[in-house]
């Protein structure tokens, strides 16, 4: 396959589709904030010692009387210049809380992103190359049972096999290590393995079966009939000719699932107290943190639009038929 | 596979509808002197921290969290037909509008969006229908409200070859109305396939729920639900594994067998036998 470059009006297309996507998630999380009953001056309206006028002074001064177009323009740029506003719990730039979770939850994701599709490639292609099988059929119940299995509940049953009953694995994570050098990095790696198992499984569960049937489509093609004939071996033919046309679409499928590897995510962090994005969000929940609520909901949306992206100009890369459409 | 997951479904479902006139434990009764304790003939399934029968609690977890998944799935279906069915017969700017909408939707990520609405609108949901009733309406009303869009787009895809088939436009040309061409001829055929999403809905609705429950913002704490079992359950891994086990197992078989019956309807119902 000759690699060609992407063309840049290709590009700039995809990145332009993006700005009305993002406006649109602003505006979903702009409605339910405005739509939530619920006044930040309710507390002010109930304190005996602040007069009237002052109250009115402070909304006035904080635009809560102004039309609601206006306060969505005003929220949107404040979100633009990174203003994204003052955490109550922790007294910190929301910004900033963001951004120290952040590497922790792209590390995570992408560590089981990559395990997942290292599990899902090889089964796929294999169970595809021999339609019902054995093997087939087995890894087709095991995908099942793979994205049946509830994140959490895979979670509590790791935790309880390989730290309470065998005492391998540390079930909490640790940001402080007090380690360097190699056993720093060791100790790294042994917190992150059930997480990101737990997560990297249940994508790989969820791939294996497109992979398969990805692969079952490009299989029965003319050019790979042809590739045969040709007396190409038949190791060969799959992993050259036929893997590298059926991945491309996989490439979007990865892309799409980004949403629920964030799910999966929130739910991981929570069980494993891993501190990234998905665990601030949900304490900053229960202790009705708003500002942070809605950030952390922007970024992960944010980071999924992105993700999309990506996919969209690796499959232009990879399928030139497509950048010309 | 499908078969003998849905004789597997039908002994639960059968359990969580019985069980309650057979196991007549009351949920709530505190016993201290039988606390953590694992599976026995007094409590088959043991009990939690307080002493309470898990069998009991579990039987009414399971009513609540199935109960949710098909409540969810309906609301998903209902939707995801309305918009599909309209964009599929409304050529032009409203089907390219819709599906913008939909494809919006469908990149945002479904749990944080779930969180929130349920964090912005718990409060004064509870006032109006009381803490039970409202968390049951708000957590329908989110699972259903964001996972309406993959059968809006199979529907709005169905309509589409649909509307074009000899069948629908023998129906026009004897003067069918448009709504009747719509309920009468083409929703019918169309159906075969939604079946299939709504099956695999009423599983995601199931994990959604136990999700929100399992993360503290589901259903209040003194109401179990599989979910919320296993919540209370996992700070007591170490000395009453049980207490966790039981609940996940019972999510998990029947996510299971409500996914092995969406594939095997899938095949009984391949739309290219139908069509």
């Amino acid at each position: 396959m000759q690699v060609h470059r992407v063309s840049r009006q290709y590009v700039i297309r995809k990145l332009l589709i993006m700005i009305p996507s993002l406006l649109g998630i602003s505006v979903v999380l702009f409605s339910l904030l405005a739509l939530a009953p619920g006044d930040p001056f309710d507390e002010l309206a109930t304190n005996p010692a602040v007069p009237p006028e002052v109250r009115a002074a402070l909304r006035a001064k904080f635009g809560l009387d102004d039309p609601v177009w206006m306060r969505y323009w005003h929220w949107l740029i404040a979100l633009l210049q990174g203003d994204w506003g003052f955490s109550f719990v922790s007294r910190m730039d929301v910004s900033t809380l963001i951004m120290q979770r952040l590497p922790v939850t792209l590390i995570v994701i992408g560590a089981s992103q990559i395990l997942a599709i290292a599990i899902a490639i090889p089964v796929g292609v294999l169970a595809a190359t021999r339609p019902y099988s054995l093997f087939d059929q087995v890894a087709n119940t095991f995908a099942f049972i793979g994205f049946s299995l509830p994140t959490f509940f895979t979670g509590l049953v790791l935790i309880l096999v390989f730290s309470i009953q065998l005492d391998w694995l540390p079930f909490v994570y640790r940001a402080d290590i007090a380690a360097t050098g190699w056993a720093f990095y060791w100790e790294h790696i042994k917190q992150s393995i059930m997480p990101v198992t737990v997560l990297g499984l249940f994508q790989g569960a969820a791939l294996v079966r497109f992979v398969r049937s990805s692969v079952l489509d490009v299989i029965r093609l003319d050019y790979v009939t042809t590739a045969r004939s040709k007396g190409i071996g038949e190791r060969k033919v799959i992993t050259r000719h036929v893997v590298r046309t059926a991945l491309i679409p996989v490439v979007t499928l990865v892309a799409l699932q980004m949403p629920i590897v964030f799910s999966g995510a929130i739910v991981t962090e929570q069980i494993f107290r891993v501190p990234g994005i998905g665990s601030l969000l949900i304490s900053s929940m229960l202790a009705n943190d708003t500002p942070v609520v809605m950030g952390v909901t922007f970024v992960s949306a944010c980071l999924v639009v992105i993700f999309n992206l990506i996919a969209d100009i690796l499959y232009g890369w990879l399928d030139p038929r497509i950048a010309f459409r | 596979m499908a078969l003998v997951s849905a004789f597997a479904l039908a002994v639960i479902l059968f359990a969580v509808l019985a069980g309650p006139f057979i196991w007549r434990v009351p949920i709530n009764e505190i016993d201290f002197a039988a606390k953590l304790q694992g599976p026995s003939w007094k409590h088959p399934l043991g009990t939690d921290d307080l002493g309470q029968d898990l069998l009991s609690r579990l039987i009414y977890g399971g009513r609540i969290s199935i109960a949710v998944g098909f409540a969810a799935m309906v609301v998903a279906i209902f939707f995801g037909v309305l918009v599909g069915a309209i964009a599929g017969m409304s050529s032009g700017r409203v089907d390219a509008a819709l599906m913008w909408v939909t494809d919006l939707f469908l990149s945002l990520p479904q749990l944080p969006l779930l969180l929130l609405v349920i964090y912005l609108f718990r409060e004064p949901v509870k006032g109006v229908l009381g803490v039970e009733g409202g968390a049951f309406v708000l957590i329908v009303a989110v699972i259903g409200g964001t996972r309406w869009m993959s059968a809006a787009r199979l529907v709005r895809a169905q309509f589409l070859s649909l509307r074009e088939k000899e069948f629908v436009e023998a129906a026009r040309a004897l003067g069918a109305s448009r709504l009747r061409q719509v309920t009468q001829h083409i929703l019918p055929n169309a159906l075969g396939p939604v079946i299939v999403v709504a099956t695999i809905d009423v599983a995601a609705a199931i994990i959604a729920e136990s999700t929100l429950s399992f993360l503290g913002l589901g259903f209040p704490s003194d109401v179990p639900t599989w979910g919320s079992v296993l919540r209370d359950a996992k700070d007591y891994l170490d000395i009453a594994p049980h207490w966790a086990l039981f609940p996940g197992a019972l999510i998990f078989i029947t996510v299971l067998a409500i996914n092995f019956i969406g594939d095997g309807l899938r095949d009984a119902l391949d739309p290219r036998r139908v069509l």
